[in-house]
């Protein structure tokens, strides 16, 4: 039998969006406001059968929009509940807007977001423009490799948000993950509740014997301050993430950090890389170090804040990296993470290491261990002298005629 | 012996309870202590359109996450679809191929031109049909498949079963009792 990690932990077999809906039963919020989109809907569709069999006591709230369910979700949490919803692809850009005020007026949020191409052409299928579209909104991403990392997430999430006074989106790759189910250890309710704990916001709307202001007009005078306090608290983030992760450790057994490390300390060539793909690397990775050949990964946990300091640390001694990016920024430049990783390698100094951008897996196209092998050859080549690093963004297993 | 990681692809037509299946056996393997995944294909879901569906079990814990191109198993649901639908693509010399149909080994072998040793019939429509009373031919082609896969025991798998479907069934005893009768049924009538 599969042994658990947790003492009181259960092995049981869920889809991503199953662990998700079991996540937030257990972690119970106040309030909760969805509008259902494919590949998210099942998680919505899962908590409103449990609020309307009343296994839980959350208020669930259906609206029109995602626009309106992200509305309701910022009136919530003003009004002092503990807010949840999830969404995905189109409805996270409609959400757009209201990200920026859920950041902006500082209201700890968690949100899932399935990760799904946006239109047109109209897909379903994962990629990660939704939630790169909105990277720059002052919220914490939080990105899962597996069901697993999906639950034990959006769990640290709520901590991590209430701490640091900042919304958190979940996400996981659409389909991949959201509707694969896997071997999943889930906690006693208790012991999720016990380290959620019960939510005590600093102010709150419906707090009448201290009533304040929330969302007015900050002109020249001091909106510069407001946003440079958002920045910083979204810095200062990584230390509170640290912090809620050594507490999981303890009381679940699991280990997080914000990045995970694999096979790359003595590695000369890596691949970095955000969601479901890390463990298709891994594979690999495990499958090329048999023929000698020195390759690791760093998988980015935590995107938003981007632990700059973690990426230098581990990339310094690398020789050739691949960016693995699953969106198009259509920049003429390069890709989301790509740019992220060599700023900051750059401010850092390190200068002689080769980084190449692959830009892969765009509407659920095919990623699998051949590819990887393909690019690990590419990295190798260019280690050995027999290839140029190339000056413009690669693409994976796409037809350009 | 058990491969490091078995991977199976499902066929059938949209109705015939083929991702169901594939979920079920994920169920019935970790009931038994093995790493699992069971994933579907999307694409517009229609009553009678061909869709498929996917397993990996393992001793170990399963990274991958990628599609399944070279399936040890494939689990025909229904024959009809092999006129429209490689159901042979990416098999390999020893991958094994069940199908639900009243031909013999040698008239599918012939209709699909695949290897007949790689090839197991059952009738699994007639066995949903006597026991179940409907054309749901998942639960007999479970069945086969545990049979061919010989990794999981059939009475484990019988009564993980039955406590998986127990709840969806709970006023409808009888069709518990035939949806269990039909997996022992094909599991003992699936032949090379």
């Amino acid at each position: 039998m599969i042994k658990t990690v947790s003492k009181n932990g259960k092995i049981m077999a869920k889809t991503g969006n199953e662990a998700i809906a079991e996540a937030m039963r257990q972690i119970e919020p106040d309030v909760v406001a969805a509008y259902p989109i494919t590949p998210a809907t099942e998680i919505v569709q899962i908590f409103s059968q449990f609020v309307s069999d009343g296994i839980v006591k959350s208020k669930y709230i259906a609206v029109e929009s995602e626009h309106s369910a992200l509305s309701a979700t910022i009136a919530a949490s003003a009004a002092g509940s503990r807010a949840m919803t999830g969404t995905s692809s189109q409805g996270l850009c409609y959400m757009s807007e209201m990200l920026y005020i859920a950041s902006g007026l500082r209201l700890p949020i968690v949100m899932t977001d399935v990760n799904r191409a946006i239109s047109a052409p109209i897909n379903i299928h994962a990629d990660h423009s939704d939630t790169m579209s909105v990277r720059d909104s002052g919220w914490i991403q939080i990105y899962s490799e597996n069901s697993q990392d999906a639950y034990d997430n959006i769990i640290q999430a709520v901590k991590i948000a209430e701490r640091a006074m900042l919304p958190v989106i979940v996400t996981m790759d659409g389909f991949i993950i959201s509707h694969c189910m896997e071997v999943v250890e889930v906690y006693r309710d208790i012991d999720v509740k016990k380290f959620v704990g019960i939510y005590k916001p600093k102010r709150y709307l419906l707090d009448i014997k201290n009533p304040y202001t929330l969302g007015s007009i900050d002109l020249q005078d001091y909106y510069f301050e407001h946003r440079y306090q958002l920045a910083k608290a979204v810095v200062d983030s990584k230390k509170i993430i640290l912090d809620v992760a050594e507490e999981f450790k303890e009381l679940f057994g699991r280990e997080y950090d914000l990045c995970e490390k694999y096979m790359i300390d003595d590695a000369e060539i890596a691949m970095i890389v955000l969601g479901s793909t890390a463990g298709t690397i891994k594979d690999e990775i495990k499958k090329i170090r048999e023929e000698g050949i020195k390759i690791g990964l760093l998988k980015i946990r935590i995107y938003r804040p981007f632990p700059v300091e973690q990426v230098v640390e581990n990339l310094k001694n690398i020789k050739v990296v691949a960016v693995m990016d699953r969106s198009d920024s259509c920049s003429g430049a390069f890709s989301p993470l790509y740019s992220d990783v060599v700023s900051s390698l750059y401010s850092h100094g390190i200068i002689d290491i080769k980084v190449v951008n692959y830009i892969y897996g765009l509407g659920g196209r095919e990623i699998n261990n051949l590819h990887i092998k393909n690019i690990c050859d590419d990295l190798n080549k260019i280690l050995l002298g027999i290839e140029k690093q190339p000056y413009e963004v690669k693409y994976v297993n796409i037809r350009k005629k | 012996m058990f491969k490091e990681m078995i991977e199976i692809r499902w066929h059938g037509r949209g109705g015939q309870g083929t991702k169901t299946a594939a979920l079920l056996f994920a169920e019935v393997s970790l009931g038994i202590g093995k790493y699992i995944q069971a994933f579907p294909e999307y694409g517009p879901e229609r009553m009678g359109a061909p869709v498929q569906a996917f397993n990996r079990i393992s001793n170990y814990p399963i990274t991958i996450h990628s599609g399944i191109t070279n399936p040890d198993y494939v689990v025909v649901l229904d024959s009809s679809i092999i006129d429209s639908v490689s159901i042979d693509a990416g098999i390999y010399y020893s991958s094994k191929i069940i199908v639900n149909t009243s031909l013999s080994v040698m008239e599918i072998s012939k209709q699909i031109n695949i290897n007949p040793e790689q090839l197991y019939v059952v009738n699994a429509t007639k066995i949903a049909l006597e026991f179940i009373g409907r054309n749901i031919p998942n639960m007999p082609m479970f069945g086969a498949l545990t049979k061919i896969i010989n990794i999981l025991d059939i009475n484990d798998v019988l009564s993980i079963v039955e406590r998986k479907i127990i709840k969806k069934f709970r006023h409808k005893p009888e069709v518990i009792k035939g949806n269990l009768i039909s997996i022992k049924r094909a599991f003992d009538e699936v032949k090379n």
